[in-house]
């Protein structure tokens, strides 16, 4: 078959959104056992969903207003320990025998970490990103600076000891299907994540606001000679991103279940990579990097646990060698 | 005539360059008004300074004889000015129907004007629903004019359209824009003569950020001295010689 034609079948079978599946596909004989590529595979899934939170947001930041900001991993901290408050707090709830109030627990602390973050998305926005839009330079260094007043501000208020997040009692076990045993908290978490997807898939693609997203991502200098003010969209799209920051964090911290002030920048990498791999300002690209990203994480380290850590960075660059503008950019070239 | 654009003494930097150095001229309301210069002499920066991209440091830029000068790019669209840039600006992930869309107040169609946008590009009609980045230069021309369109728009401000386009694109371009200009007032900066030539009833001549003619384009075009004096721009050979 020609080269074309072959292009062609892929694309018509969903194209890049393959290779998830192609990935799965290679670990499968490798793993050498079903039970032991299937907890791999939902790990990486859960992992990846997780990773796809904490992405999405920064991804479109970075693709609509072409602000690089460091400083998003400290949403991802403070929903993290925003979370182990709030469960501590409610730990009757969280650890009682009724799994409806386990479950308010949880979402209860998620709901408390994403708000937290929206509001300090709002604030950071005004006072740190406003003055430095259109320099690179600026914005970095203002954005690590705050990224640091910020993992001292959590220092202070938490304490440097490494903080013990107990899952609730709910999604403390694991479902078994034949030798197969999937822990509860991942099924939760790729869950969560699926629902976050379609939402912004939903507003993205099917509103007015959602059009305008897109189309900043592309060209904000036409969409405000189109009448639109992006200035103020920025601000809606920030706030949004900053508080599904905090969601990941919180989610990540139940998965961790040991948490530190450092969480939020070991996260930071990973958030860039994916961001780089799916292609910026692009929510598909997003979800695509995470759970390649997610799946090569936990295989990798399953096969070749020296490898794990540079598993990804390999990914990386050979996505970047494919296609320099990552898996699925928003602007089309 | 009354001017709809009138530009009084506007000078604009874009970093430590100064671009513009005085320039004033009016654009009267009604047909096709043509900026012309050659490479660099500040015709794109005209018109992204009318349109709030660029900032003039000193100057007035006074639509409908309000002062816009200060104005934020969108607010100047809203009062009715719409932009067409060199670049087309069109949005390549959307699809032609989400772009059009998007240059609605309402994100609604006025059916009937949606159908004269049709009648003047059909091809708009045909690829509606695909991704605009597929489409051919002409096409993406024709999507980024029509963007201008699909409301009523008191000025249109298009820049150099005939880049890189094929002669025929070029002569159903001219049509469009004769159609166009019944009802709209067109400011179009061209380094194509022959297709100004074509469209417009008034010419400004810019050279080096200064105004340096303003008239009719019928006297421009019967006198080649003057047009030797004033246009020695980078002629491109007329429509169909390609």
């Amino acid at each position: 078959m020609e080269a074309g034609a072959t292009k062609s079948v892929i694309e018509r079978l969903g194209g890049v959104g393959l290779l998830p599946v192609a990935l799965a596909i290679v670990a499968l004989p490798l793993t050498g056992s079903f039970s032991s590529w299937v907890t791999l595979t939902v790990a990486g899934l859960a992992m990846g969903m997780m990773i796809f939170l904490m992405a999405s947001g920064l991804s479109l930041v970075f693709g609509l207003m072409d602000v690089l900001n460091f400083g998003h991993s400290a949403f991802i901290s403070f929903g993290a320990f925003i979370a182990a408050s709030v469960l501590a707090a409610l730990a009757g709830w969280a650890h009682g025998p009724s799994g409806a109030l386990n479950l308010l627990a949880i979402v209860l602390a998620i709901g408390a970490a994403t708000a937290f973050c929206a509001a300090a998305g709002w604030f950071f926005e005004r006072v740190i990103v406003r003055p430095v839009y259109g320099d690179h330079l600026r914005q970095i260094l203002i954005t690590v600076g705050a990224l640091i007043v910020a993992e001292q501000l959590i220092l202070a208020i938490w304490g440097g000891a490494p903080i013990s997040v107990p899952r609730p009692a709910i999604l403390r076990g694991s479902l078994v299907f034949g030798d197969v045993a999937i822990e509860a908290y991942r099924i939760f978490a790729f869950l969560l994540g699926l629902a976050v997807f379609v939402i912004l898939s939903l507003v993205l693609n099917r509103t007015r606001i959602g059009l305008l997203v897109r189309a900043g991502v592309e060209n904000r200098e036409m969409v405000e000679a189109l009448g639109f003010r992006i200035d103020r969209l920025f601000v809606a799209v920030f706030v949004v991103g900053s508080a599904l920051a905090g969601m990941g964090g919180a989610m990540w911290a139940g998965y961790q279940g040991l948490i530190s002030g450092t969480i939020g920048s070991e996260m930071l990498i990973l958030v860039f990579i994916v961001v780089i791999i799916g292609g910026l300002g692009s929510i598909e690209g997003s979800l695509l990097g995470a759970i390649l990203v997610g799946l090569m994480g936990n295989y990798v380290a399953f096969l070749m646990p020296k490898l794990s850590l540079a598993s990804n960075m390999l990914l990386m660059m050979a996505v970047l060698l494919w296609r320099p503008y990552g898996l699925l950019p928003a602007v089309k070239r | 005539m009354n001017a709809i654009l009138r530009l009084e003494g506007v000078h604009t930097d874009i970093a430590q360059y100064h671009i513009l150095h005085g320039v004033s001229f009016d654009v009267p309301e009604g047909g096709v008004h043509v900026l012309l210069g050659r490479n660099g002499a500040g015709k794109t920066t005209t018109l992204r300074t009318v349109m709030g991209l660029w900032r003039a440091v000193r100057g007035k830029v006074l639509f409908r004889g309000g002062d816009i000068t200060g104005l934020h790019t969108s607010d100047i669209a809203r009062l009715g000015v719409a932009y067409v840039p060199e670049n087309m600006g069109i949005f390549g992930g959307l699809t032609v129907e989400e772009n059009m869309r998007l240059a609605t107040a309402t994100g609604r169609f006025d059916e009937a004007r949606l159908g004269r946008v049709f009648a003047l590009f059909p091809a708009l009609e045909t690829f509606w629903k695909k991704q605009a980045f597929a489409l051919s230069g002409g096409q993406k021309q024709m999507l980024a004019i029509a963007r201008a369109i699909i409301e009523p728009r008191d000025l249109i401000l298009i820049d150099e359209p005939t880049k890189g386009l094929a002669p025929a694109i070029i002569r159903n371009m001219i049509a469009a824009f004769r159609e166009i200009a019944r009802e709209t007032t067109i400011l179009l900066v061209e380094q194509n003569f022959h297709f100004a030539k074509a469209l417009g009833s008034g010419v400004t001549v810019i050279e080096d950020g200064r105004i340096i003619h303003q008239g009719g384009m019928a006297e421009l075009a019967a006198d080649e001295a003057l047009q030797t004096r004033l246009l020695s721009l980078s002629m491109e050979a007329p429509m169909g010689t390609h």
